[in-house]
């Protein structure tokens, strides 16, 4: 019967198909009723968009008369290319990535810099010797490649290595077997996520995991070829809208208090990732949740969210000069128009401190979580 | 009964390879002039059979479900998808066909088209189609309509090729009974088409299955096997075993709409002959 219904809806759909593109822009927040707002992600439901989901969780977004839907991301999804289209009211996006499609023509500004730090590793094995980025030189080195590279190409460059020359480029899957089977020398990880794969995965010759000792890592940020990750980016056209800009700061307002509850409550957190139906296990999820408030808190300056001038430049010098193994730039121009405003972050961050919330997290002590066997 | 055996003898016959390439293989692959020939047999990358039967039967995370509930509960909402798919896909063809047999300037018009959106790569189509989901219809069904968009296509070209099977005698004497384009296609065209249809509904069964699982991992749709997929690959740096039992799911329900669309030939080709179809 259920499948009679699948397939009935599924004609009703395709016919519908031809008829309506998707609706302009959702009624702003009227007396009472809850603004509907969709929010698109880059990947599937995990910690490292805690913050978001615990808003939602904890009516945080409610408190602000805004009903957030979080989308899901997939492997095809580019979030910035489904803000750009209108199908969702903001988007998180790497900000390298995001200014490529901006170029591109995607018309969307950055308005709140959430990730202040990246979170790129280049790892190796502690025997190998690689401890800076001039090690490279020689070894075979794996890379995501999808625009998810340039913190390494970057990093190569400045340390004086021709990327093209000096080192073997290999692409990388998203695991890190490659490393594990030493087919490669150093792989790319994220530190919330492939970097904890590895210490939950058993060395065979002891029997026990690996630990941090078996290991040596590159963190662009010691290196100074760090780029900016994820951001909250809106919809450049629709922020002339006084509308959109009101509701902007009220999205942006309880988005801080998401992350500043994370901050303050990780293992909440961590279950509320793990009830969303992520497939990630607990401790996995604990470990990246810790992670990312590392990449956050304490914020700098004003507080959480803010765009920091210094950062961005890096970010965008890099983008514009470091090339990678097919000759690519990320972007051909600097960035034109309005590429990032802290206008809205600014003003959410003075009503979150009036509700009483601690925007820079200057007390912050990330914890230290043990990860257990495949993240259980 | 002869079938049953043969199906089990298959069984074993592909657990003795790969049992066996794991016990000669060389652990670290076969690499001929920098070329890797053959896979690596290690653990990593090859668990034992065994290993992926007990993680079959233990719990997905801790305190979560056994894995084998989970994969069948994928298995069995991508089932869903894959049916509307394919039903979809069905019925398009074999209008279109239908239609291009009926009207030769539809076939020279349309035929190339056809045949042209066949090669649109889905990582292009998927995105754009995934935006439907939440706002024209449930995000499943824009998987089943990549489903259907993959499974319309043996059907059509199948089925035309079955409608214009007729000789032209045949046309002639239904046109000597002044029978109409209706009535000769009910009568005359459909029943010398199927020997055509069925092969190409096997074609479009396995088309739908692919489209549904390749649909669910590009636009991440949750509940299916090839979201499952692409969540448990995540985990094939610590836990291998893991990848494989939904990858056994998905051989599984490829196996299981293959029989359900052969089921449908039974009652309708006991009598009729059987030809080999050409679709390009």
């Amino acid at each position: 019967m259920k499948l009679s219904r699948i397939f009935l809806a599924s004609v009703l759909a395709l016919t519908a198909c031809g008829t309506a593109d998707t609706p302009s822009t959702p009624a702003p927040g009227a007396s009472g009723a809850l603004t509907p707002i969709k929010l698109q992600l880059q990947w599937f439901y995990q910690a490292q968009f805690a913050g978001y989901i615990a808003a939602v969780d904890q009516g945080f977004y409610k408190e602000q008369g805004l009903d957030v839907e979080l989308l899901e991301g997939g492997v095809d999804i580019v979030p910035q290319t489904v803000l750009a289209t209108g199908k969702a009211d903001y988007a998180v996006a790497w900000v390298p990535k995001a200014l490529a499609s901006r170029e591109q023509g995607a018309g969307i500004t950055d308005v709140g810099q959430i990730f202040a730090r990246s979170g790129t590793y280049q790892v190796a094995w502690k025997d190998s010797g690689i401890t800076k980025a001039a090690d490279l030189a020689g070894k075979k080195v794996g890379n995501w490649g999808f625009g998810n590279e340039f913190e390494l190409f970057a990093g190569m460059t400045k340390a004086g290595l021709d990327p093209s020359k000096d080192v073997t480029l290999v692409q990388q899957q998203f695991d890190m077997q490659a490393l594990l089977k030493k087919e490669i020398d150093a792989a790319q990880a994220m530190s919330y996520n492939e970097y904890a794969q590895l210490l939950e995965a058993k060395n065979p010759a002891t029997g026990q995991l690996y630990t941090a000792d078996d290991f040596a890592i590159i963190d662009w940020k010691a290196e100074g070829s760090s780029m900016l990750q994820d951001a909250v980016w809106a919809n450049t056209e629709k922020l002339s809208d006084p509308n959109y800009q009101a509701q902007t700061v009220k999205f942006l307002t309880a988005t801080i208090k998401g992350w500043a509850y994370c901050r303050d409550n990780a293992e909440k957190c961590r279950d509320l990732v793990v009830a969303k139906g992520s497939k990630l296990g607990k401790s996995h999820q604990l470990w990246q949740m810790n992670e990312v408030n590392k990449l956050i808190w304490p914020a700098a300056g004003a507080g959480v969210g803010v765009i920091d001038e210094a950062a961005w430049k890096q970010t965008v010098d890099i983008s514009l000069t470091t090339k990678n193994q097919t000759g690519d730039t990320v972007l051909k121009k600097a960035p034109e128009g309005p590429a990032y405003t802290n206008d809205y972050i600014n003003q959410a961050i003075e009503q979150a401190k009036a509700a009483g919330v601690d925007v820079t997290g200057a007390s912050f002590q990330a914890a230290t979580v043990t990860l257990t066997e495949g993240g259980a | 009964m002869r079938r049953a055996l043969s199906v089990i003898a298959g069984l074993i016959a592909a657990a003795l390879l790969w049992e066996g390439y794991k016990a000669a293989g060389d652990p670290e692959g076969t690499v001929l002039f920098g070329v890797r020939v053959l896979p690596r047999a290690d653990d990593l990358s090859m668990p034992h059979l065994w290993t992926i039967l007990t993680r079959l039967a233990d719990p997905e995370m801790t305190g979560g479900r056994p894995v084998w509930i989970v994969v069948l509960d994928a298995c069995l909402f991508t089932l869903g998808i894959t049916a509307a798919g394919f039903l979809a896909g069905t019925v398009i063809g074999l209008v279109l066909a239908a239609a291009m047999q009926r009207f030769r300037i539809v076939e020279r018009g349309l035929l190339p088209y056809v045949i042209l959106s066949q090669t649109v790569p889905l990582v292009a189509l998927a995105p754009l189609i995934a935006g439907w989901g939440g706002t024209l219809m449930p995000p499943w069904a824009t998987v089943a309509v990549i489903a259907a968009y993959l499974a319309f296509f043996p059907v059509a070209v199948g089925m035309l090729r079955g409608l214009q099977s007729p000789s032209a005698a045949g046309a002639e004497l239904m046109r000597s009974y002044a029978a109409g384009w209706w009535r000769t296609l009910v009568k005359l065209r459909f029943p010398s088409a199927l020997p055509y249809l069925f092969p190409a509904l096997r074609l479009a069964g396995a088309a739908a299955v692919v489209g549904a699982v390749v649909g669910e991992i590009s636009t991440g749709t949750r509940g299916g096997i090839g979201r499952l997929i692409i969540e448990y690959s995540r985990e094939a740096t610590s836990d291998p075993a893991k990848v494989y039992t939904a990858m056994l799911g998905a051989a599984l329900l490829g196996l299981l709409i293959a029989g359900l669309v052969s089921l449908l030939e039974l009652p309708l080709m006991r009598h009729r002959r059987h030809v080999e179809v050409v679709t390009l």
